[in-house]
């Protein structure tokens, strides 16, 4: 058997051991496993990659493997969950940049030969794609840990600039494919990229980042995909492409759980769309820790919805906590998990696992809002548009038609709150003027270990 | 290989990702998200051609960054993926 052929069976059984994982990532109870296969596969395909023939020297290698294992594994193990979206935001961004390194050291072949112009547009691919989520990434990275502002960054204008840049883009593509031993085209279509990225995440504003991040994953498996093409290797494809399909699924649930398309989230900024809001009328009930305690001893339900404010307050092991004292008091909790509370997919739900939550108490939107009516209390940690009422019943809202959990339904509803200020949609929140709301403003962590003391 | 049967599979492996992914439950979003992070590190195996193959320098440079950037993607997001996994219990023995 040629050495080919044995690389290549060799990727086939990475490749099945890659959709085992993914597939077993289907159930909570198999997820583990599913994890451990797909880096099996990994394993297998960088090991027998390493006896192809045309790999020389090893020094080179060894050294990349090196640095690449020492800082992931450090950061694997100390990022704090809270943390995640970042650090998903800024390995995307790598993964980016990994496949425009390969695109573009594709153009460098060691029998020297002219390659073919199928290749060379694959490798224009892999550059821009890579490019772009790498720039891209960093950014929406920079908007996560706040070290750039989270509010959307629009300028006059910015429509034409970003066509202008997208001309220059195709245009130095083409020329780049035409004239691929021209380093300036090359040099051209990087930095066109970059720049690209980060005008495309500039507009988008820290609440719409479940989006961005998605999309960005979508884009590195993308830009592997593209190298692989590039580099004519069957696994880059393979893998690469259940990535991109993987990262445009997230999207398009994301998208629908805010109900705007995915056009309307790229370009649009938020808060801009017009319409005269209602004025909201009534008034705002403030409650002590003190009389919220007697309301939740006498519930016989609880549920909790999560938001943005637990992950920022790390108020989740104080809310495990609040869960026991409640069930030990034979109340029922549940908690509600919006899709897109937190600012990445799933990001409440890792929270909650950490702080020993069982998954099974995680109740998705439409699991929770037929049956809400029936709760006792609903506890509002640190969300606001994804409770927003508005959201159902003003149509000038711009977060009109966005599913939301019904908590105004819910007998009564606590809102755990820092300050009056509106949530990240600038938009104002009914909620707290219903009749049975009550806010409980401060650290949503201090009021909840005021409320556990009481039940001590 | 021809583009053709690349492009083939290019399209199969899309169609088996939409089908695989919107099978995983929402819970398991984040894990799903560093996992598939990890699996686009597959780009090492291409970097480790560029790094290890007899070519010009700046290819072996480019080469040797990008094993370095997607290991990093390999590594940390398996490893990450299995921190979080290994958080996620049921309700039963799950009190610790």
């Amino acid at each position: 058997m040629s050495m080919e052929l044995i690389i290549n069976l060799a990727y086939a059984v990475a490749a099945v051991l890659f959709v085992l994982g993914l597939k077993m990532l289907g159930s909570a109870a198999t997820a583990r496993k599913g994890n451990l296969l797909s880096a099996v596969g990994m394993l297998i395909a960088v090991v027998i990659t390493l006896l192809d023939q045309n790999i020389v020297g090893f020094q080179w290698i060894l050294l990349g493997l090196v640095i690449g294992a020492v800082i992931g594994a450090v950061t694997a193990r100390l990022v704090a969950m809270t943390k995640m979206p970042e650090m998903v935001a800024l390995f995307n961004g790598f993964g980016g940049l990994a496949s425009l390194t390969v695109g573009w050291a594709a153009l460098y072949p060691s029998d020297g030969q002219a390659l073919a112009t199928f290749t060379i547009v694959t490798i224009a691919l892999s550059i821009l794609i890579g490019g772009v989520t790498f720039t891209g990434s960093l950014l929406a990275w920079g908007k996560l840990s706040e070290a750039v502002s989270g509010r959307p960054f629009m300028f006059k204008g910015q429509a034409f600039v970003n066509s202008l840049i997208l001309v220059a883009i195709v245009g130095s593509t083409v020329m780049f494919c035409m004239d691929p031993t021209n380093t300036e085209y090359l040099y051209l279509v990087i930095a066109l990229s970059f720049l690209l990225g980060v005008m495309a995440v500039l507009p988008i504003g820290g609440a719409d980042m479940p989006v961005v991040i998605s999309l960005l994953n979508s884009y590195s498996g993308l830009a592997a995909c593209a190298a692989g093409f590039a580099i004519n290797n069957m696994i880059l494809i393979v893998a690469g492409s259940l990535v991109g399909a993987s990262g445009i699924i997230l999207t398009q649930i994301m998208c629908k759980a805010m109900n705007r398309s995915l056009s309307n989230v790229l370009f649009s900024g938020f808060g801009s769309v017009g319409g005269a809001a209602e004025k909201i009328e009534g008034e705002v009930k403030a409650m002590s820790s003190d009389d919220a305690y007697y309301i939740l001893e006498a519930a016989g339900s609880v549920v909790i919805v999560p938001g943005y404010g637990m992950a920022v307050a790390q108020a989740q092991h104080a809310v495990k906590e609040l869960q026991e004292l409640l069930e030990d008091n034979g109340t029922e909790v549940v908690y509600a998990i919006h899709p897109v509370a937190g600012r990445m997919p799933g990001h409440m739900n890792v929270l909650l696992a950490e702080a020993d939550v069982p998954y099974d108490l995680l109740l998705e939107m439409d699991e929770i809002n037929p049956r809400i009516e029936n709760f006792d209390v609903a506890i509002v940690i640190g969300a606001n548009d994804v409770v927003n009422p508005a959201a159902r019943e003003m149509k000038g809202s711009p977060i009109y038609g966005m599913p939301i959990i019904d908590v105004h339904k819910a007998r009564t509803t606590f809102v755990l709150k820092r300050s009056m200020a509106s949530g990240f949609a600038g938009v104002d929140n009914p909620l707290f003027f219903k009749e049975n709301t009550r806010m409980l403003f401060g650290d949503a962590k201090e009021t909840i270990t005021n409320l556990i003391r009481q039940f001590k | 290989m021809e583009p053709v049967y690349l492009t083939f599979i290019l399209m199969l492996s899309i169609f088996l990702g939409f089908e695989l992914i919107s099978k995983v439950p929402a819970t398991l979003h984040t894990p799903l998200m560093s996992g598939s992070n990890a699996i686009s590190g597959i780009t090492l195996v291409g970097a480790l051609v560029s790094a290890g193959g007899e070519h010009v320098q700046l290819a072996t440079i480019l080469g040797t960054a990008a094993v370095a950037l997607a290991t990093i993607n390999v590594v940390g997001g398996y490893m990450v993926t299995d921190r979080m996994l290994a958080m996620f219990k049921k309700k039963e023995g799950g009190k610790s």
